[in-house]
Parts: structure tokens; sequence; C-alpha cells
């Protein structure tokens, strides 16, 4: 029986890469060292509803259709747009964010990934102050000050702290998590929360004022501290600060309670600065904890086709960039797209109401192995091949390091790439014939 | 069966020593040949300036320019050199473009070959990080692409340097080399990755490496050293100690000296030393920063074993990006200017932050005669490659600009007339009348590229050499560059033509198709014995340390468009 080593799980931004798959008769029967998260996607395979075929919305319901079929109907949708909205993309390949690039191009669409609503702030923020950072394994070969801030990857990114940080082993970390300090920052005292060595407890939205406190003491300026900042005492703010400045090697990682709270870019800026000032005593790095497996990707691949990361408006022929302006949710709200195509994500459930009530209203083309609140508002549906498992394809981990993810079963869908692939040629083909 | 060919071309061809002389050209399947058939399509130059196509040997155009890209949201607007720069919408031959230095996949193929330039060499290739350079390489279109790995701060490297295990050392320079599908060896501030682990640097060629008791200059001798013993194609590519520094010069020429007794194991030189310009200044701190162009120039005149590139400064807005960890956060805490780092697992450390160069700012003014005093200082235009290590000194876009420099004093003195005397003082440009000819500058741009990464099928115009061509809208009897720069400038800026593999992918300067072009790559043959005895101690690498398996960490063949394997004989 063919066992698979080193595959690639495409669940998280952790992208493990050292997952050891048995197949048999074209079935997974065996998944070794994946976290519970992990599994469940290589067994989901067997175990959940799949969309079994395309299909086209015909009065009111979604009736099964060959591909070609679909593929006319959602082509013949985009060709009559004036404005698309093409979003999501990120739990796909890079090889497919390419065609969907290309696709976005042709069609004159905006295309945004789901970076929107999770870590696009972190991007703004590295357009204002920069991102210093390092790959996994610099902090797991010399981090003995791990900060968590703002998100819980217990949870969201299980095997992160075995392989990569808390309790990793290196050259310079041989005691693992014993010879390491654990800080989790959060607004509840979350699972990860209970395995750190300190946990500061901020209130909700004042993660802006934590760090800037932090970097007014990293400067010498402790005397301009209030007695409470964050909710947080100021002797605590000082152990924490000078923690931080007697440590070898810091990292901060960050997640969605950084980025999508109040202040939102801000504390991504804030907290850039302060690694730049922490490097005056020690060394210091920060790593976004990205969740789609493949969202890092969607940045890497848009910046270099387009330079941009994320919000890419291609109606004047050539790229234009204005988050606020030109990101999905900002589109949605004003009411301005007249179509939209989804794929890779899920806008149905993770969008706000009135985003959501806009889609609802317009023909939209889904492209997802499963069903999910968005197969509930989608006109046209593919059903595509799972990326990592039915599917190889270039994904990148949140430190920007890309792996190739193997095709581990054979699939009777067609992959998200070919699918894009075919779309690109039926509107071709139909611009022609006009 | 394809043939073209090109007559009445007013031939530059150093390699051949033809100096514009008219004269025909034969192209059969992308191929120079010594004569083609009556049925060959006539392409008339005109008695028009014709080289073979350019070879920018140093450039950051894969890879660590995406986070140039990220950070640099603005550049895509910018538009300093219409034509070359900016947004430009998508047509039915091309994708669309944006940016100035740091410009999408796309803009860069094209751009390169307005230029008439056909192959580039990416700097600085992360081993760990290599499929990201293919990734971007296959998004470039036109040009023949290869690039240089990192291994200047590398733990296995470093290890067996200590150790004294030199053939070891090879078998893993040659693993690299395959794992990340690079052409050459890349150092950059050898050691200096490492120290940047841990916040540091190492100050020049004998300070030791922090836990890993090797210095800069025992890195340098131990590479050079496995680097001639697996005959790669090109020397070691080295960015030396202490760039941006002033009184650098002196580790500048250090480490040229340092490889006076490296013998190269093939017809090329023994050491490149790139974008010198940032590594000759003299002084002892900003104050008193002054050029060390004549004397650097004075040591390389003297050397045969080496070659080196400009590094010339463009002024206005650039993004300097390098392996140069420490250098760039410095940059960035002197200029209060935004700072993204990449430090890379086991291997090296990178880092990027936009600048602008000023002529009103004296340090600025001095960068930029340095480049251009290393240019005209040094007699020998073989040891000479033009660079701005795009977009360190600034976009390649700026290229004609650049040679208007070098070949009209007037149009130097047009740019010096608006220094300050404290800028004049610390330069020596006023006082060189040098000026190069299109031989000269066609050996900068193209024959020495060909000879220093020892392709014999670039850069020159002889029969059996890739097609690669630019002719430009110069009549070399008829035009006096040192007064007629801006006519000059214009002709290098859009190619009346470049051919690639005999094609045609720009007329007028616009571009006319956009094939694919090649990857190079190097497999350095090793004994399979001391491979599997290396392979054993990586392994361990693998297992304790790396984040990524062993498995996943080579580039895969999928990655490389039109591959060309160049194979190279390992001597043990």
């Amino acid at each position: 029986m063919p066992v698979v080593k080193d595959a690639v799980c495409s669940l998280c931004g952790s992208l493990c890469d050292d997952i050891t798959v048995t197949v048999e008769d074209n079935k997974i029967t065996k998944i070794e060292n994946a976290c519970i998260l992990g599994h469940s996607k290589f067994v989901g395979m067997l175990e959940h509803d799949r969309i079994e075929t395309p299909m086209i919305r015909k009065d009111g319901e979604l009736v099964p259709v060959s591909y070609e079929e679909a593929i006319e109907a959602a082509a013949k949708i985009l060709v009559n747009s004036r404005r698309t909205l093409s979003y999501g993309w990120c739990s796909t390949s890079c090889e497919t964010v390419s065609g969907a690039i290309q696709l976005a191009e042709e069609t004159g669409s905006v295309i945004d990934s789901t970076a929107n609503v999770c870590h696009g702030p972190t991007a703004l923020a590295a357009q204002e102050k920069g991102a210093p950072s390092a790959t996994l394994g610099e902090i797991k070969n010399r981090a003995d000050v791990i900060i968590f801030w703002g998100c819980n990857p217990v949870h969201a990114h299980p095997r992160h702290m075995v392989r990569y940080s808390s309790f990793s082993k290196g050259l310079f970390t041989e005691k693992g998590r014993k010879g390491r300090k654990m800080i989790v920052v959060d607004v509840r005292k979350t699972d990860t929360a209970k395995l750190a060595d300190s946990y500061v407890e901020i209130e909700q939205g004042s993660d802006l004022l934590l760090v800037t406190a932090l970097r007014s003491i990293v400067n010498g300026h402790e005397d301009v501290i209030p007695e409470t900042v964050a909710g947080v005492p100021k002797a605590e703010v000082i152990a924490l600060a000078e923690t931080l400045k007697n440590a070898k090697f810091v990292c901060i990682f960050f997640g969605m309670g950084v980025t999508q709270s109040r202040s939102k870019y801000k504390n991504g800026d804030a907290m850039s600065s302060l690694i730049s000032d922490l490097n005056q005593h020690t060394k210091a790095v920060m790593i976004g904890m990205r969740g789609h497996y493949n969202v890092t990707g969607f940045g890497q691949v848009a910046t270099w086709e387009t330079g941009f990361p994320m919000a890419i408006d291609f109606a004047r022929g050539y790229p234009y960039y204005n988050p606020g302006e030109t990101g999905a949710n900002d589109l949605l709200v004003r009411e301005e797209p007249d179509a939209a195509i989804i794929a890779a994500a899920d806008a149905g459930a993770h969008f706000p109401q009135k985003a959501v009530r806009h889609l609802a209203r317009i023909p939209v083309i889904q492209i997802d192995p499963y069903p999910n609140p968005t197969t509930e508002i989608a006109d046209v549906v593919f059903p595509a091949a799972v990326v990592g498992i039915e599917a190889e394809g270039t994904a990148y981990r949140m430190d920007a390091i890309s792996l190739r993810m193997k095709k581990l079963i054979e699939s009777k869908f067609k992959t998200d790439e070919e699918i894009v692939k075919d779309l690109t040629a039926k509107i071709r083909e139909l611009k022609r014939g006009a | 069966m394809s043939e073209i060919l090109i007559k009445n071309a007013n031939v530059c061809d150093p390699a051949q020593g033809i100096n514009c002389e008219t004269m025909d050209i034969c192209i059969k399947d992308g191929k120079i040949v010594e004569s083609v058939s009556a049925n060959a399509k006539v392409i008339d130059a005109e008695g028009r300036l014709t080289m073979a196509g350019g070879f920018d040997g140093h450039t950051h155009s894969a890879g660590k320019i995406n986070v140039g890209r990220f950070i640099n949201p603005n550049d895509a607007r910018k538009n300093l050199v219409p034509g070359l720069s900016g947004q430009v919408a998508r047509t039915e031959k091309t994708r669309a473009q944006v940016g100035y230095n740091t410009p999408n996949t796309y803009a860069i193929g094209y751009r390169y070959a307005k230029l008439g330039y056909t192959t580039i060499c990416e700097a600085a290739i992360p081993l760990l990080a290599a499929r990201h350079t293919h990734e971007e390489f296959k998004e470039i279109p036109i040009l023949d692409k290869m690039g240089l790995s990192l291994f200047g701060s590398n733990w296995q490297v470093m290890e067996y340097i200590r150790d004294k295990e030199p053939e070891k050392l090879a078998a893993y320079v040659a693993w690299g080399l395959r794992a990340s599908r690079g052409y050459g060896v890349k150092i950059v501030n050898p050691g200096g990755g490492e120290a940047w682990g841990w916040g540091k640097n190492v100050s020049g060629l004998y300070d030791p490496v922090p836990n890993f008791d090797v210095t800069p200059a025992e890195i340098l001798m131990g590479l050079a050293e496995v680097n001639e013993r697996l005959q790669l194609p090109h020397s070691v590519h080295v960015h030396c100690n202490n760039l941006g520094k002033p009184g650098n010069y002196a580790t500048t020429i250090e480490t040229m000296k340092l490889f006076e007794k490296v013998k190269p194991s093939r017809d090329r030189q023994a050491l490149h030393v790139t974008h010198v310009q940032f590594n000759a200044y003299a002084g002892t701190s900003w104050r008193d920063f002054e050029t060390g162009a004549p004397m650097v120039a004075d040591y390389v005149n003297g050397a045969d074993h080496m070659t080196f590139d400009l590094g010339q400064v463009i002024f206005g807005p650039a993004v300097t990006m390098t392996a140069d960890g420490p250098v760039e956060y410095a940059n960035a805490r002197m200029l209060h200017e935004k700072w993204s780092n990449q430090d890379i697992e086991l291997e090296d450390a990178s880092g990027v932050v936009p600048l602008f160069y000023s002529p009103k700012s004296f340090v600025n003014a001095v960068q930029w005669a340095i480049g251009l005093e290393l240019a005209l200082l040094v007699k020998d235009p073989w040891k000479i490659m033009f660079t701005t290590d795009s977009p360190n000194g600034g976009s390649f876009v700026n290229y004609p600009e650049a040679f208007t420099y070098l070949m009209s004093a007037k149009r130097r003195e047009e740019v010096i007339s608006g220094f300050s005397k404290m800028a004049l003082d610390r330069m020596v440009l006023p006082g060189i009348d040098r000026e190069l000819d299109f031989y000269e500058l066609a050996v900068m741009t193209r024959s020495t590229q060909s000879k220093m990464y020892s392709r014999p099928e670039k850069g020159n115009l002889k029969a059996g050499s890739d097609a690669d061509i630019a002719i430009y809208d110069i009549l070399p009897g008829q035009i006096d560059p040192s007064i007629e720069y801006a006519k000059v400038k214009k002709a290098f800026s859009g190619a009346a033509y470049t051919l690639k593999d005999g094609e045609i992918v720009v007329k007028n300067g616009e571009i006319e198709a956009t094939p694919k072009g090649k990857i190079y790559w190097v497999n350095a043959k090793v004994p399979s014995a001391i491979d599997s005895a290396m392979q054993k101690d990586i392994d361990v690498k693998f297992k304790k340390y790396y984040t990524v398996s062993k498995a996943n960490y080579m580039v895969e063949d999928m990655y490389l468009q039109k591959p060309v394997e160049i194979a190279t004989e390992g001597v043990f």
C-alpha cells in the first residue's frame, strides 16, 4: 500500500510538511503526525458531504449540470458584468491564484483575498512601517522569549508551538519550553494563555496603548507611563518591557486580536516600530499567524503579478490599489459589484450582513469542494478537487516559505486551476464571438 | 526552420574585437550562423548600432524584490522614466504593468527587453526560499534567467570550514546549488548573516562569527576553494563585509587581496566583487566621508584575478534589498524609514528598506560619483560589469541615463554643477575626463558578463551564439556621444529591435512578442561516497533544526521553465 511521506497539510498557515499518509484503493486510511484539524481535513474527504456536481440555479433551485454548461453559464455572467468582484482564493494553490489574477485582469474585475477580513491590516501596517520578520526556524533555534498576542494557536494552529515556537528545540534552544519564556497578551484567558509563563490580560481594543507604552519604556521614557495601561498595572508593563529588552531573541506572534480590533492597522504599525526599537537592545522579529493555509501565497503571487497584495482593481486595465475603496467589503457595502466569483473561501459565512445581502442580489459563481453558506446564494456552483489532497500545487507558509503540496488521491472533480483556466478560455471565446 | 538576415548592421562586438563595423548577421533557428538561404526574412539595420543582447549580471528581480513591492505600494504608481515605468494597462500582447524600482514580474521582462537586454542574473537566492525565486522567474517573460545561491552565513558551510572538511563542503555546495537550482555561489557579508541572528554583525575579515569559530576570511577562502574544485562556471560572487560604512574601502581591498592566491579552475576570474560603489568609502564617519574609489581602482588596475560591478547610484527613489540584514536595519534607523527583515533559518539574513538619493545630500552625491569614478579610473573595461545593483542604487530602467554619464564628461559636469562644495571636495570625478565609447560600453554590459559567467553563447555575436541581439537607433559614425548624449539616452531607452533567440521581441521600442526565457542552473558532480557522507550531516540538520523536511526543500523540476542544466565535474 502506498505510504506518502512528507505530505504538506493544507489546513492552516503552519503548513506542516511532515505528514505521513497511507492510501489504499484511492482512499486515505491512515494519517500520521497531523493535528486534529489537519486530520479532520484529510479524512474529511470521506466524512463530509461534497458538492457532488456542477450546479446552476434555475427557478430558485440549484440543479445539476455538466462542467461545460456551468462554465458557459459562468462565462456569460462574467462577460455581461460591468463590475465583477473576485474574492477568496486562499484555500487553494498559487497556480490557481495566478490564473485568477489573469482572469481578473482580462475581465477588468476587482480581486481580493480573505485578508480583507483577516490580516489585511497587517499588510497596511507593513506598508507603513515594514515587516521585520524571520522564518519559523529562526524562532525554533534562537527565541528565548515568545509572545502570542491576540492569537490562540492551541486551537487555531495546533502544532505551531511544538514545531516552531514554545515547545520546539533547536541549536541554541536545546531545553525547549524550559529554556523559554512564553507570554500571552489577550483579552481573555485562552487555552494558549493557560500554557504561558505569564498572561497579560488587556482591555478589549487597547492593544495600541500597550504597544505604545512598551515602546516608551524600551526607549527610556518610563516616566510618561500612567499608573495603568490597557488595564494593566504600570509595574507589570515595565516588567514586560524589561523581559523583552533582556531577551536574547524575541518573537511576537500576532493574530486577528491585533489586526481586527480597535485601531486595526495602527496596532501592527506600532508593533513593527516596537520591534525596530527592541533591536537596539536585543534581536526581535514579528510574525503574523495567518489562518488559511495559502492566504500568504495569495499575497505573494498577487504582489509579484500586480504589485499589490490584495484589493486589486483592474477596471482601468492596470492594477489599482486603494484598500478602503477596493477591498471586497468596501465594494459590497457600496453595492457596487453586479456579479461575483467566490472561490476557496466563504463570504456567505464571514462577511457582514450588508455585504452578504448584496451578494444575494447579484449573480454569484462559486468554486469550492464543500457546500457552505456561500452556496446558498450562488447561481453557478463548481465542485473542485481538494488542493493538497486531490490536487497538487504551491502554498506559502505564514513566514513566506513556499512548499509543494502533493496530490495524494485521484478525484473525479476538476481542480481549481483547471476550472479557472476553462473559464478564462470560454470568456475569451465569447468575447471574440462578440 | 526560421531564418533572418540582419543587413547593414553596425556591429559592436568586443568578444570578436569588432568595433562598429558594418556587416550582416545571419540567424537560423535561434542561433547566429555564418550564412542563411535566400528565403531568410530580412531586417535592414540601416547602419544602426548593433550589439549582442544585454546581460545584467547582478540584479534583484525575483524573490526578495517581492518584499520591496509589498511594503512600497506607492512605487507602483511612480513613473519617473516614461515608457519604462509606471502603470500600463494590459494589451493583447502584454500583461498589465506597474512600478519603477519594484515593477511586477511582467514589467521586468518587457522593460529589460526594451533596453535591449535579454539575460538577467538574480543576485541572491536563499536556498530555503529558492522555490519562490523560481516561481517569479516563471512570470518574467522574454528574458533568460539565472540566480546566485547564498552560502555566506550557512551553518553547514561554516561547520565544514571550521572542521576542515573541504570535500564535504564541496559536496554541500553542489547539493545546495541543485536544491535551489542556482547558478553560482553568492557570499553576502560573510558571517554577518549569522551574527545578525543575534542582532549583531561582524566587523571585518578576521572577526569570528559568534558560536561558529570561523572568520569571514575563512568562509571566503573555504567557499572559493570548493567553487574552483567544482569547476563552477562563475567565480564566487562576493558582497564584502562592512558594506555602506565609511572607511570600508580598506576591507574591500583586503578581500580582493585575499583572493590573489585562488587559482581559477576555468578561464575566468577567481573573484567577482559586487556593487563596489557601496564598498569604496573612505573617511571614518559620515562627517569626513569621502571617496575611496581611487584606492580601489588603483588596486584593481594592478590585479588580474578579479572582476567587479559598479552598483551605480541614480538620483531619486530607490529600494535597497540585500541579504546583509544588519545593513538594512542600520539604514532604517538612520533614515527613519520602514524596515523589513527576513532571516532565513540556518542560512542567512535579509532586509529591505526604501530610500531616496538626493543630489543635495553630500553623501549621496559622493556615492553617485564613486560609481562613475570606479568605472572611469579602472582602465580595463573587461574587469567591469555595469550595474546599479537594481534597485539598490536605482532601477535598471535608468541604465540609458547612466550610460550618458559614462560616455559624456559634459553630461557629468551638468550633474556635478548641482553639487555642494563639500561634496566636490570629497570626490575626484570632476578631474576625470575619460569618456567611454560604444565598444567599452558593450564590454561592460555584455562581454564581461559572458566571460565571467562562462556563457560563451551569450553576450556576443559569434556564429553559434544565441541570436539575442539589440539594434539601437544610433549611427555610430555620425554621433558624438559626449555632446549628443540625449540622443544616446533615447536610443538605449527603446531598442529599434531586440531579438531573443532569433525572434523579434521589441520593435521601435514596443513589445512585439513575449516568448518564455530559459533558466540556467548548475549541476556539479561529486563522488557518491563524499556526497553520502555529506547527506548524513545535513540529515541531522533537517531532523533537528530546519522546519521544512529535506524532501520538500529541493526545488522541483516543474518550477523550471525551459531549464538548461549546466553540468560540471568536481575534482576530488
